[in-house]
């Protein structure tokens, strides 16, 4: 286990970010806390990394306590934000320079994995370059390498995509999956669906500071079922969901000879998440 | 040491790269000063006995190297609320010393480029002063302090126009009553004491006294060496409360 988070609680002035979330990590693995905004996953993360204390809770890095050791534990950790955070009147090399040096590393070992890290991005050509003028998809690569640089033994990425173009989001996934490759164990929060989806060994569901479910995106969505149909109506969108394509098929059916608009597909872990957030909404 | 080196070079790379601005930039005020008060009201005038541009050169070059240093709150408060930088130290193993110190000496690197250029500006202004190690020693101990005071505002400064208000109600008073321009002896025996125990009023009268008088008085220097104590604590306190 690389990580391990126990009844996790933030409470900020008027609002309750975090209630009491509970969550390990394994080696190797990616893991994936999925949620909508406002939700708890950057605090999550900032609680982790240093930047936020926590209100109540413990967090275990291989089994130290994260908050008798900080320094230790900051080492261990590389952090990409959500937000761009490089200094973009500097030229790539030199904001990995920094880094470097913030993490303690010799000179000779800074320029190595900077070479390295830079050729694994596909940016070498870059190292010159200020990073005020790359394009978003490559400063969000920057960030990325920036975070591997001091060779953390895990990885956190804070919505490592948002805000990117579709075509530019799937480059950036390949890439993380070519570092999850390599053995950093990925901590990764996002609210997009297929992003969790495509990446994630294992997903949390997290709801206003609450986790309502962890488990594999398969397992999840075999849960539910496998095929589900849409069904459009006056009274709005309803999905339906069934074990076999039979099943679905009959319903289908069913549904078309009363004239209704409806069409089959596969299930999604965005099925999941809505089923997830209509009960809590119930509740 | 990696850490305060890492915190120092960005300062040290980005006022690189803005070098010749930066140069233009600090050059005008001084410029100004000396043309209006020196040259302008000045030229005929005489001061402690000494020609008044003469005696301003000292004042000004204490008064701009504690602007210059107090000026990295503006930088500290762009790097942590727009492009989100202080993240990135808080998230490294960077101790509170470390990253107080890079930034302390960013300032008062950006104290004595504002120093020489003064002193270049008045050579070429044919105004000619002592100098040795103790003056300079002065303007370090002047830039630390305010380096420090400033980096401590940009902790509890959430915004620019917060930022502007503390220049224009403490930094630019100070500038015009801490022995820049005029001896404070001469101020109301209500508030002279207090002026007189500003720390750029103890830097003014300091340089004033080795460039003019090639003495000065050790008391001075001694209090305004430990003032750079308090100061610092509350830039390490500051920097430490700001995580959250």
């Amino acid at each position: 286990m690389s990580l391990k988070i126990e009844h996790l609680v933030k409470v900020y002035p008027g609002v309750q970010a975090l209630k009491g979330i509970s969550f390990e990590v394994y080696k190797g693995e990616l893991f994936a806390l999925l949620g909508p905004n406002g939700a708890g996953k950057t605090t999550t993360i900032r609680i982790i990394t240093g930047l936020t204390r926590p209100t109540k809770g413990k967090i275990y890095l291989f089994n130290k306590d994260i908050f008798k050791h900080e320094l230790w534990a900051k080492n261990q950790i590389g952090l990409v934000p959500q937000g761009i955070n490089l200094d973009l009147e500097l030229t790539v090399e030199e904001n990995l320079l920094i880094h470097g040096l913030l993490f303690k590393m010799p000179l000779s070992l800074i320029r190595k994995k900077t070479e390295e890290l830079l050729e694994l991005a596909g940016l070498s050509e870059r190292k010159k370059t200020k990073v005020k003028e790359l394009s978003g998809g490559m400063r969000r690569r920057v960030l990325i390498i920036r975070a591997l640089l001091h060779s953390p033994k895990i990885l956190l990425l804070d919505e490592p995509t948002v805000g990117l173009d579709p075509h530019i989001r799937r480059k950036i996934w390949s890439f993380i999956k070519q570092i999850q490759a390599k053995g950093t164990t990925i901590l990764l929060t996002t609210h997009y669906m297929e992003e969790a989806e495509y990446l994630a060994d294992r997903v949390a569901f997290i709801f206003s500071g609450t986790i309502m479910k962890i488990d594999s995106p398969k397992n999840m969505i075999s849960e539910l079922g496998s095929f589900a149909i849409d069904i459009y109506s006056s009274q709005g969108l309803q999905t339906m969901y069934f074990k076999t394509k039979e099943e679905a098929e009959n319903k289908l059916l069913e549904y078309t000879k009363k004239n209704y608009f409806v069409s089959l597909r596969r299930v999604t872990l965005e099925d999941v998440f809505l089923h997830y957030l209509e009960k809590l909404e119930k509740k | 040491m990696k850490g305060f080196l890492a915190v120092y070079l960005r300062e040290i790379l980005l006022l690189k790269k803005r070098i010749f601005r930066l140069i233009l930039s600090l050059s005008v005020n001084p410029f100004l000063y000396i043309v209006a008060f020196g040259i302008g009201l000045g030229k005929h005038l005489k001061v402690n006995g000494v020609p008044y541009l003469q005696f301003l050169i000292p004042g000004l070059i204490s008064a701009t190297s504690m602007m210059q240093a107090f000026a990295i709150n503006v930088e500290i408060n762009v790097s942590r609320f727009y492009l989100k930088i202080f993240e990135e130290f808080q998230s490294a193993p960077l101790s509170t010393v470390s990253y107080v110190l890079g930034e302390v000496f960013s300032g008062i690197t950006r104290a004595f480029l504002s120093t020489f250029i003064i002193l270049g500006i008045a050579y070429a202004s044919g105004v000619k002063i002592y100098l040795n190690f103790v003056f300079f020693l002065t303007i370090f101990l002047n830039a630390f302090v305010f380096a420090c005071l400033g980096l401590a505002s940009a902790m509890i400064i959430k915004s620019h126009a917060d930022q502007t208000l503390v220049t224009n109600f403490i930094i630019t008073p100070m500038m015009f009553l801490g022995g820049t321009f005029f001896p404070t002896k001469n101020l109301p025996a209500i508030i002279k004491p207090i002026i007189e125990s500003l720390p750029l009023t103890l830097a003014s009268h300091t340089l004033r006294s080795i460039a003019l008088y090639k003495t000065f008085k050790p008391i001075n220097l001694i209090i305004l060496a430990f003032s750079s104590i308090p100061c610092f604590i509350i830039a390490l306190y500051t920097v430490k409360k700001a995580r959250d």
